[in-house]
């Protein structure tokens, strides 16, 4: 099984397809609010990014590029959900409302800023900590 | 909470605080703590005996579950009275005896005091509670008790067997009187035994009345030992012989007889009962004599012959019901046979007792109760030979003794019941007597195996364990008590008559009673009647049996023994046990396609049912959109996929095909204009794919041969139902539409309130945002649900390495 081979022309494919992947559900992810896309699907997207790494390199040089604990960022995830849903008991208003407004920031101009960004980050989080976990675990199992 | 209540409280009070007495005072035997207790309440009782004897009677009411009509009515009338008396006077007396009979070394006497005082307090909530429920309740307690103490020595497989035999029996009794309680509850809206008796005559008008009849019938006959159910009371008697002579002879057998005596106010109004409850009284105190000869335990025959007693007591107490059915003086003739039963259910309490005693010491002293290995202790234990004398020659029915009167009574309602003229009695009752009579035989026959056999004839001292001698004194103390009580009750019969058997048989009779008061006299000699020429023929054909009674007992080789009724017992418990088994190992076959089978099978033949039955299918293609050439191609694609999956030779196959499914799924939400989710269908179709192409790659290599999914009739038929019974659901759902859908409403706010524009999206995260918080939770215990099972295993198998 461990016959060197050269996989010269996907890596590099792979290195400037990965940013473009990411990108993109970067742009998919918060986009959502206006037109299709949003935390699940950018999830999956930006997963599927690492999986293209995965295929090109192994496991241990991904895993060296990328130090994450998923199942940590599974938590981390669903605390930005739980959270934000918490966070309106604070304002006294029932679990879950979200808050929305705009601002002038500097560099982007006039802005929408939503807090359903927030619940939407938790389960961004949540779905790429889903799928590479289980990929890893059964990549890695024999 | 009045002084009734307390009475009735004590015993369980005492039995909490009986395990303590033990580390206080060691070297003092519990039961002495105990004993205080039964003496304390028969005194107490005794102060109530006047008001009794008045006909006053007690009512004292706690409330219990107000709410339920449940309270706890303490009510004392002569019936109540009798039978406390009696549970408290022995339960005293076998209290003193056991104090002597259980080894304070050897025995746990703590699980035993705790029991026989959970006992004693049960029976007296049953015969002195008013409300049916208590008295349920307390029922229930006297066979749990006495459950816990045939099984008192519970490292013998007889006492459990004998222990759960009896619970199995009492229980199914239990709970059928249950039942019959809750069908009087229906009839006459009352728990009330007294309020149901003020509506007797009205009750019988109800349709219930009958059911409630053989219902409570049941469980009186269950507890009191009656045939059929009688073949739990010899197998108890592997209990502790004090716990056989308070339970099995004098107090808990006798619960099925009060039941009776209690309720007959308000069932002995149907001509059936009369016949019922004689009949049945009848056949047990036949069949119980008849057994009662070929025993060769000394318990096994005292046994039998409770059986038979009751069963006297029982049919008694059926006569005395006739009297309803009559006015007048031929009433009061019926109305003695309900004297007849109290006077010998108190009698039966004294001899029975004391001979359960003797057979306790007899056991006590030489070690066996074989009746083959006993003889000839006549000399060496004079005063239990005494005892057993008294006692036997009562039981068989010889002057002077009280057992001699109340068979003479019992004589004298036979006959009258064979000159009874209404449902077909006049026909058939002569049965009553004869049967009465020769099963008085069999009983003069068995008490005197039982006195001669032990006592005369030479001594067998080489087959005994131990030497026979005297027993102490102390264990003496209670069967001379009782044996004195049957001497003086014999000679002065009147002394009980208006003190305790005329209230009683008042509080059976009440209507009948206040009419025209009924007294009771009982004298030994009342001239040459009919029924002394029985006790003559008795004594005479009795004792001529007697003598060659080794010459016909072979008439019991006869029986088969296959259809006996403990064979029937115990066949009929393998049985369930067998059956049940089968049963659920039939359908619980641990295949999980079969389960399949049936959830599928239930569902759509359920849904198909439903729907033919409420006729609910509609098809309405008003609302339907017209379709277009994409979709066709598509519902082609898709349709041609997922029958080729069926018929797919290799598992690889039908995984492509599966994607290929799924694909097209995500392209008609394409077509149907769902972005969002043909984005999401899309990615995720590619990772389940490629989840199961990992599968196929892990697949076992041992049994590599691929094979065609295997056709199956059931199979085509369940999946045809189920598809075709969807199919028709979603077609009437669709063509029905009740309300106007919510969307409008998400059309309109989703910009102006959540700041969005992505409809799918806004109702995710902020309309239900709910919902994706737990889907996404899901996901999470999917992942490190998925990261446990691999991950676990892998440590296991290095662990085991």
């Amino acid at each position: 099984m461990k016959t060197k081979t050269n996989d010269l022309i996907l890596q590099t494919v792979t290195k400037v397809a990965t940013f473009v992947i990411v990108l993109f559900s970067i742009h998919i992810f918060f986009a959502g609010h206006y037109t299709p896309g949003g935390g699940f699907i950018g999830g999956l997207m930006t997963s599927s990014a690492i999986i293209l790494l995965l295929l090109a390199f192994d496991l241990k040089t991904v895993k060296a590029i990328l130090p994450i604990n998923y199942l940590l960022l599974v938590a981390v995830g669903l605390v930005f959900s739980v959270g934000t849903g918490v966070g309106a008991l604070f304002f006294d208003a029932p679990f879950l409302t979200h808050a929305f407004q705009y601002f002038d920031l500097p560099l982007f101009g006039h802005t929408s800023l939503h807090t359903a960004v927030l619940f939407d980050t938790g389960v961004y989080l949540v779905v790429i900590g889903v799928t590479m976990t289980i990929i890893q675990t059964i990549g890695e199992s024999e | 909470m009045s002084m009734l209540h307390w009475s009735i409280l004590l015993p369980f009070i005492a039995a909490f605080c009986i395990p303590f007495t033990g580390k206080i005072a060691r070297k003092i035997h519990t039961g002495w703590f105990v004993l205080a207790i039964p003496v304390a309440i028969f005194i107490y009782l005794c102060t109530l005996l006047p008001k009794i004897k008045e006909h006053a009677t007690l009512l004292e009411s706690v409330s219990w579950i107000p709410s339920l009509d449940i309270s706890f009515d303490a009510y004392v009338d002569g019936l109540g009275l009798l039978f406390a008396m009696l549970i408290t006077g022995i339960g005293a007396l076998v209290t003193l005896y056991s104090i002597f009979y259980m080894n304070k070394e050897k025995e746990n006497l703590v699980n035993f005091y705790v029991f026989l005082l959970l006992f004693m307090g049960a029976m007296l909530g049953v015969v002195l509670s008013d409300n049916l429920i208590v008295l349920y309740t307390f029922w229930e307690f006297t066979s749990l008790s006495s459950f816990l103490l045939i099984g008192y020595w519970n490292n013998r497989k007889a006492s459990r067997y004998g222990a759960q035999k009896s619970l199995l029996i009492t229980f199914l009794g239990g709970l059928s009187m249950l039942g019959g309680f809750i069908a009087l509850y229906v009839m006459g809206d009352t728990f009330s035994i007294r309020e149901l008796i003020s509506m007797a005559p009205e009750l019988i008008q109800h349709p219930l009345f009958y059911f409630s009849m053989v219902l409570v019938l049941l469980g009186a006959f269950t507890k009191s030992a009656q045939f059929p159910f009688h073949i739990w009371l010899p197998d108890a008697m592997e209990a502790p012989t004090p716990v056989s002579a308070y339970l099995h002879s004098a107090t808990m057998v006798k619960a099925g007889i009060y039941l009776v005596a209690r309720l007959s106010p308000i069932f002995a109004l149907s001509a059936e009962w009369v016949w019922v409850v004689g009949l049945v009284g009848i056949i047990t105190l036949f069949w119980g004599s008849f057994n009662a000869i070929r025993q060769h335990d000394l318990k096994g025959i005292l046994a039998f012959s409770t059986i038979s007693q009751l069963g006297m007591i029982m049919s008694m107490l059926g006569m005395g019901a006739a009297a309803l059915h009559y006015t007048g003086d031929s009433s009061k003739v019926y109305m003695a046979a309900t004297a007849a039963a109290i006077f010998h259910l108190i009698n039966h309490a004294t001899f029975k007792g004391s001979l359960f005693m003797v057979v306790g010491i007899i056991d006590h002293e030489t070690g066996t109760r074989d009746i083959r290995k006993l003889g000839g202790l006549m000399t060496f234990m004079p005063i239990t030979f005494t005892i057993a004398a008294i006692g036997s020659f009562s039981m068989a029915g010889l002057p002077p003794f009280n057992g001699f009167l109340s068979k003479e009574m019992f004589f004298k309602s036979t006959l009258t019941m064979a000159n009874a003229d209404f449902l077909s009695l006049e026909t058939w009752g002569i049965l009553f007597p004869v049967i009465a009579w020769v099963a008085s035989v069999f009983t003069f026959v068995y008490c005197m195996i039982l006195f001669f056999k032990t006592f005369t004839g030479k001594a067998k001292l080489e087959q005994l364990p131990k030497k026979p001698h005297e027993a102490p004194i102390g264990m003496l103390i209670s069967p001379i008590i009782l044996v004195s009580l049957v001497i003086i009750w014999g000679l002065f019969p009147n002394m009980l008559a208006e003190t305790i058997i005329e209230p009683a048989v008042a509080a059976i009779q009440p209507v009948l009673y206040a009419a025209d008061p009924y007294h009771v006299h009982i004298s030994m000699w009342h001239g040459l009647q009919p029924e002394l020429w029985m006790t003559i023929g008795v004594v005479a054909l009795g004792f001529i049996l007697y003598k060659t009674y080794p010459n016909w007992t072979g008439i019991y080789k006869w029986m088969p023994t296959r259809y006996t009724l403990n064979n029937g017992y115990n066949k009929s418990l393998s049985w369930l046990d067998i059956g049940s088994n089968k049963l659920t190992r039939g359908y619980m076959n641990g295949n999980i396609r079969d389960y399949l089978i049936y959830i599928f099978g239930f569902t759509f033949i359920i849904l198909l049912y439903m729907m033919w039955r409420l006729d609910a299918f509609t098809l309405n293609t008003t609302s339907v959109t017209p379709i277009g050439i994409y979709e066709v191609i598509l519902a082609v694609i898709l349709v041609t996929a997922s029958i080729m999956i069926l018929f797919a030779k290799s598992r690889l196959t039908s995984i492509i095909l599966l994607g290929t499914v799924g694909y097209t799924v995500s392209l008609l939400f394409v077509l149907f204009r769902a972005p969002d989710l043909a984005l999401t269908q899309f990615v995720i179709e590619t990772v389940s794919t490629s989840l199961f192409l990992l599968c196929f790659y892990h697949l076992p290599k041992y049994k590599p041969k691929e094979k065609r999914v295997r056709f199956k009739v059931t199979n085509l038929i369940i999946a045809l139902g189920v598809g075709v019974t969807m199919t028709l659901l979603a077609l009437s759902s669709h063509s029905t539409k009740l309300f106007s859908s919510i969307s409008e409403y998400y059309k309109q706010v989703t910009y102006k309130e959540a700041g969005g524009e992505n409809m799918v999206n806004v109702i995710l995260v902020d309309f239900r945002g709910l919902d994706t918080m737990f889907e996404i939770t899901v996901l999470a215990i999917a992942a490190i649900g998925i990261y446990t099972m691999i991950k676990l295993r892998l440590e296991r198998k290095g662990g085991a390495e």
